[in-house]
């Protein structure tokens, strides 16, 4: 019968209506402001700089080495190394200044980091006024401690605190008893960059 | 499916004038090409898309790679016996050699009716300014259409009896041909500044203070 | 028409030389999103190029980052473990559902059936872009896939949720189809609309869904045995007439057996490591030589054409745009229909502006 197909398919709609007043099932849409849906552990938006201990600046376990700023595909990562008072690299970054407008949260940089300085936040509601000098973030607002990086990926820190405990026994292991870490260690993460760069983290981490 | 080389000696028995050259490829999986030179290359193309044991009647890929002129060092080791008795002393000899450039396009052709290939075709323009002129494949292929325009667009080989020779991509006042290795981009594309101050640098000397602008 | 029209699907441009309201000349104009994205590629490393194929067709970026990544493996030969393998057909067939549900819903907007197709296939599609979250940390720039493996491993959980959400899927089709595939208007808009021959499809490199419409057999799955496929049984829906309705119920049965490919890989996915042990992340550097490496992506055939001259960055990357080639006879099918018509004809070829400029 002509229009046969058509009263099926509004027969389709109806029940739909119907049954988006008692199933939830039917009822995908979130309220957002008001309403959050949790975000998988896996989520990435932009880059932070993860430190051990208290001190922000001091804890960064970033040494400059500039690998993530060369391997960036956007190129929106800019470091430039410390030095001290006798121009030896102090091994932190002076300048370390993410432009999230160019970042395409892709992850590489967390990739290729061989000392899991650099990790993924998940705070989305960045949008501001401003669009160049305030999504340009500086090394002050790219450092989260490591407890933060542990509330977001429970189990990526995980592994990472592994791969860092296994280096740094191991360059205990090796290297004599006197080498000074540089950073007190907080109890979540007992590592500080250790001098000698720690074995890369498995890939897939 | 025959090899390369056995499509190779029957096309050069086919078509005796033509110069076919086979370009081994050096990756695992090693696909080899077959350069054709552009006075022959529609009637074999017609043959390779007409022939029964290959009917090559998809072309997949077709696109552009720019070889600009190189110049090559070739270092040569000789070993010199010293006449008076002493040690043999290696000289090296180094001769500088110009590579000529050229634009070439590859076309990757499979047989839908067959399900085989690819087998994979090159053409060679004879340098890069003003020997440019290709033969168009699209009136073998239509699928060639808009990548030849492409091609022409992005990399300026000029494909002759193309039905719509046009830039593709670019707008049609653009000049330059970005694809190529030696282009360099104006610097007012990319303004924004970003923590690279490069670009911010290339921004200001092209668009020195714009508050002093006159109306 | 366009480039800013709802019915371009992006900013594409026809220019339509219309008699009353018959076409009678269509060319299209491109561009409008064009970034150069083979110079960026040949400007970056092969690792960096990863994220920016997301960016080209962004409904299928798992399939991009499947045919850049396979396309870089055969140039290196590079072996990729048996459990990424698996995901990697997991991923794809996901992306398959993910692109036809979202065309279905698109094409049936054009028609004019405004609102509730386009919401239906929404509603399904958020739950395969909840999924490609979960897993791989973005919903459509997923940037999951690895010269030699995969990113990350998928739990046990996402496996489950996978399953279950390939499970309800034939219930969702079985209602979208009972919603619109019957219905008399979407018919009478779209059959002999559009109309491709084979032989013209062949010759003008279609390829993907709108070529089995036209009942060319041609399948990369089948043809080349890319990925594990070999290992899977399912068949390629065909159409008979090469029209726009063969087209969208040639990818309504092509989800049909993606489902099936799905289940099956879903079930026999061993243990194992994603990513090869032996593959580099930093310093990645191919021996010279080119390659062509190529798969089924839901809109067509996606390759990738890559010289090493054994550097870091490869020397030339080509990106085989399906998108693209599909709309070389965007002219030859709308002419001698109305215009109304072209604009669902262009929603049956499936383009993502994102690809077709690059």
């Amino acid at each position: 019968m002509l229009g046969s197909g058509l009263i099926q398919g509004l027969a389709v709609t109806a029940k739909n209506f119907v049954k988006s007043f008692h199933d939830p099932a039917r009822l995908v849409t979130v309220e957002y402001p008001e309403q959050k849906t949790k975000l998988p552990e896996n989520y990435r938006n932009f880059p932070f700089l993860v430190y051990d201990g208290d001190q922000a600046i001091d804890g960064l376990r970033c040494v400059a080495c500039k690998i993530c700023e060369a391997e960036c595909p956007p190129q929106c990562i800019y470091i430039i190394p410390d030095r001290d008072e006798k121009g030896r690299p102090t091994k932190k970054p002076k300048v370390f200044d993410l432009d999230i407008s160019v970042c395409m949260s892709c992850q590489i940089c967390v990739e290729v980091c061989p000392f899991d300085a650099i990790k993924m936040d998940q705070h989305f509601e960045i949008a501001t006024a401003e669009r160049f000098n305030a999504l340009l973030l500086h090394r002050e607002d790219l450092a989260k401690s490591d407890a933060y990086f542990h509330t977001l990926h429970p189990t990526e820190a995980a592994q990472v605190d592994a791969v860092l405990a296994e280096a740094k026994r191991r360059t205990e292991a090796k290297a004599r008893p006197a080498a000074p870490a540089a950073v007190p260690a907080t109890p979540t993460a007992p590592a500080a960059p250790a001098a000698k760069p720690p074995e890369p983290p498995p890939p897939a981490v | 499916m025959e090899t390369l080389a056995q499509i190779h000696e029957r096309l050069a028995a086919r078509f005796p004038a033509a110069t076919l050259t086979l370009v081994p490829n050096p990756a695992p999986p090693a696909q080899a090409s077959l350069l054709l030179d552009a006075a022959h290359a529609r009637e074999i193309a017609v043959f390779l898309r007409d022939d029964p044991a290959l009917r090559l009647d998809y072309c997949s890929n077709v696109t552009g790679v720019d070889w600009p002129e190189k110049e090559i060092v070739e270092t040569t080791r000789s070993v010199q016996i010293d006449p008076a008795g002493g040690p043999p002393r290696t000289i090296e000899q180094k001769t500088k050699r110009l590579q000529p450039g050229c634009l070439e396009v590859v076309y990757h052709l499979y047989s839908m009716a067959l399900k085989h290939g690819p087998v994979i075709i090159r053409l060679r323009t004879g340098n890069r300014s003003d020997q440019i002129t290709l033969p168009s494949l699209t009136p073998v292929w239509r699928s060639c259409e808009f990548q030849e325009r492409e091609i022409f667009d992005l990399f300026g080989i000029v494909f002759t009896d193309h039905p719509d020779l046009r830039r593709l991509l670019m707008w049609d006042e653009f000049t330059a041909h970005p694809m190529r290795k030696d282009y360099v981009e104006p610097d007012d594309y990319e303004w924004e500044p970003t923590p690279h101050d490069d670009v911010l640098a290339k921004a200001k000397a092209h668009y020195p203070a714009p508050a002093a602008k006159a109306e | 028409m366009g480039p800013h029209h709802p019915s371009t699907h992006g900013v594409f441009r026809m220019m339509v030389t219309l008699d009353g309201e018959t076409v009678v000349k269509l060319k299209p104009v491109f561009g409008y999103l064009h970034r150069n994205h083979e110079k960026i590629g040949e400007n970056t490393t092969y690792l960096a190029s990863m994220p920016y194929t997301d960016r080209l067709d962004y409904f299928c970026s798992m399939t991009n980052n499947w045919a850049y990544a396979l396309a870089v493996e055969q140039l290196a030969g590079l072996p990729v473990p048996e459990r990424a393998e698996y995901l990697r057909v997991i991923l794809a067939e996901l992306t398959r559902l993910l692109n036809h549900t979202c065309l279905a819903g698109f094409l049936l907007q054009d028609t004019g059936a405004s609102g509730t197709p386009l919401m239906y296939a929404f509603r399904e599609r958020e739950k395969i872009l909840d999924l490609f979250e979960s897993l791989s940390g973005s919903r459509m720039m997923c940037n999951y896939q690895r010269f030699g493996g995969c990113r990350i491993d998928a739990t046990p959980e996402w496996l489950a949720a996978a399953r279950q959400l390939v499970n309800g899927y034939n219930a969702f089709l079985d209602e979208y189809e009972e919603l619109i595939t019957g219905n008399e208007i979407l018919m009478a808009r779209t059959q002999n609309v559009g109309v491709l021959s084979p032989a013209l499809a062949v010759n003008a490199g279609i390829t993907g869904p709108m070529l089995r419409a036209s009942g060319v057999d041609y399948d990369l799955r089948k043809v080349d045995g890319y990925g594990y496929y070999p290992r899977f049984e399912f068949r390629i829906p065909l159409g008979d007439h090469g029209d726009t309705y063969d087209r969208y119920m040639v990818r309504m049965l092509e989800m049909r057996e993606s489902i099936g490919i799905l289940r099956q890989a879903l079930d026999r996915i061993p243990e194992g490591p994603v990513m090869d042990p032996k593959a580099k992340i930093r310093g990645f550097k191919p021996k010279p030589g080119e390659h062509y490496g190529r798969i089924e992506g839901p809109k067509g055939e996606i390759g990738f054409y890559l010289i090493s001259d054994g550097t870091a960055n490869p020397y030339r990357y080509r990106v085989r745009p399906p998108s693209l080639i599909n709309l070389t006879i965007l002219e030859d099918l709308c002419l001698g229909h109305t215009l109304a018509d072209a604009v669902i004809i262009l929603g049956s070829i499936d383009i993502v502006l994102g690809e077709v400029d690059r």
